[in-house]
C-alpha cells in the first residue's frame, strides 16, 4: 500500500484502484451469468435427467408450458390445477393463438413433469392437450452432465 | 466535483469523489450476489402425436417398422420388466436408482442396422412406448434417451430412432 502525504492534515489515503478493479471484474461476471428465465421453472417439479437433453439451438415459437408436479397437479402459469380442469386453460391459450392468426399445429406443449410422477398421469395431460387439437409435445428433461 | 490546490508546485490535481461510486458498486454487486442461482440446462424430447390415428387402409408408406417398448412397473413405480417386440431385455438398476438401459440400446442399434441417410430404415423406424399406469416417469426419459440416440467418441450426439410415440395409456393398477 502506497501512503501518500498528500496534505498537512496528516491523513492517511489508501489505494482504491485493486478494489474498485476486482469489483468491477465480480460485478461484470455476475451480470454475464444471472439468468432471469426463471418463469419457466418450478421448484415443485424435479426434472429426469437425460445425456441427451440439450438446449435447444433456436427457441420454441409458441411454447406452453405445463408443470406436472408429483401429486399429479398442473402448474400452469400461476395457478396449480388439476389436470381435469385444464381444458378452459388449453381454449384460453387457443383462443390467444387464434388472435395471433396462429392455430395449434404453431404451438408446442412443453411438459415439464416431475422425474417421479407416474407415466399414467403424464399421459392423461398430454390426452388433455390432444382434445384441444394441440399435437407438438416436447418432453423436457435436464441435461446430465455427470457422465 | 471539488478541486483542490494540494501541490506547492502550480499543478492543479482534480480528486474524484469515490464514496458515491464505491456505494453503488457494491449495492450492484450484492445485489447480482443475492439473485444469482445456477440454473442446469435443460433440453428437450420432441413427440408429435396426433389425436386421431392413421385411418386403417392408409398407412404412412415410408414407414418401415415400429419398435414396440413395454414397460412394467412394480408397485412402487420402480421399472420390474422391459420388453422390445416382445423379447425381455436385462438392465441394470444403479445405485442412484438409475436404469441404465444399454441392452435396449444395443438392440435398437443391431435393428437399425448400418443404413443411415434419407429413407434409411433408421429414418423410417418409429418407437411406441407402451408403459405401466404407475411407473415412474424418470424410467420413461431413461427409456427415451437409449431410443433416441447416444453420445460418440467424439461427444457429438449420434442419433437413432428420431420418431417416438406413447401407446395409449393402460389403466390403473388395481383400479
Amino acid at each position: 500500500m502506497k501512503i501518500k502525504k498528500g496534505s498537512t492534515s496528516g491523513i492517511l489515503e489508501g489505494d482504491l484502484t485493486p478494489m474498485i478493479d476486482m469489483t468491477f471484474q465480480l460485478i461484470a461476471f455476475f451480470m454475464v451469468l444471472i439468468n432471469f428465465t426463471q418463469s419457466e421453472q418450478n421448484e415443485k417439479v424435479k426434472l429426469p435427467s437425460s445425456v441427451l437433453a440439450k438446449p435447444a439451438k433456436a427457441p420454441i415459437a409458441f411454447p406452453i408450458t405445463l408443470h406436472l408436479t408429483e401429486d399429479a397437479t398442473v402448474i400452469i402459469g400461476l395457478q396449480e390445477i388439476s389436470i381435469g380442469a385444464l381444458g378452459p386453460f388449453l381454449v384460453r391459450e387457443r383462443n390467444v393463438l387464434q388472435v395471433q392468426g396462429k392455430t395449434t399445429d404453431d404451438a408446442t406443449i412443453v411438459v415439464r413433469a416431475h422425474k417421479f410422477s407416474s407415466t399414467g398421469r403424464v399421459q392423461e395431460l398430454i390426452k388433455k392437450c390432444q382434445e384441444n387439437n394441440f399435437e407438438k409435445f416436447a418432453l423436457r428433461a435436464k441435461e446430465d452432465v455427470g457422465n | 466535483m471539488k478541486l483542490r490546490h494540494t501541490t506547492t508546485s502550480g499543478d492543479d490535481k482534480i480528486e474524484l469523489q469515490m464514496t458515491p461510486m464505491i456505494d453503488i458498486v457494491f449495492q450492484l454487486l450484492v445485489f447480482f450476489i443475492m439473485t444469482f442461482k445456477i440454473v442446469s440446462q435443460e433440453g428437450d424430447f420432441n413427440i408429435k402425436m396426433p389425436l386421431a390415428a392413421p385411418a386403417a387402409g392408409q398407412p404412412d408408406e415410408l414407414q418401415v417398422e415400429t419398435m414396440r417398448v413395454r414397460m412394467e412397473a412394480d408397485g412402487t413405480g420402480k421399472l420390474a420388466r422391459m420388453t422390445l417386440n416382445d423379447r425381455v431385455l436385462p438392465f441394470l438398476v444403479g445405485e442412484d436408482g438409475r436404469v441404465q438401459m444399454k441392452p435396449l440400446q444395443d438392440e435398437i442399434i443391431a435393428l437399425l442396422g448400418t443404413d443411415r441417410g434419407p429413407d434409411s430404415i433408421q429414418e423410417n423406424s418409429e418407437v411406441e412406448l407402451d408403459c405401466d399406469f404407475g411407473l415412474n416417469y424418470v424410467h420413461v426419459i431413461e427409456a427415451i434417451t437409449a431410443v433416441s440416440g447416444y453420445i460418440g467418441d467424439d461427444d457429438t450426439v449420434i442419433k437413432l430412432v428420431e420418431k417416438i410415440k406413447f401407446a395409449p395409456p393402460r389403466p390403473i393398477a388395481g383400479g
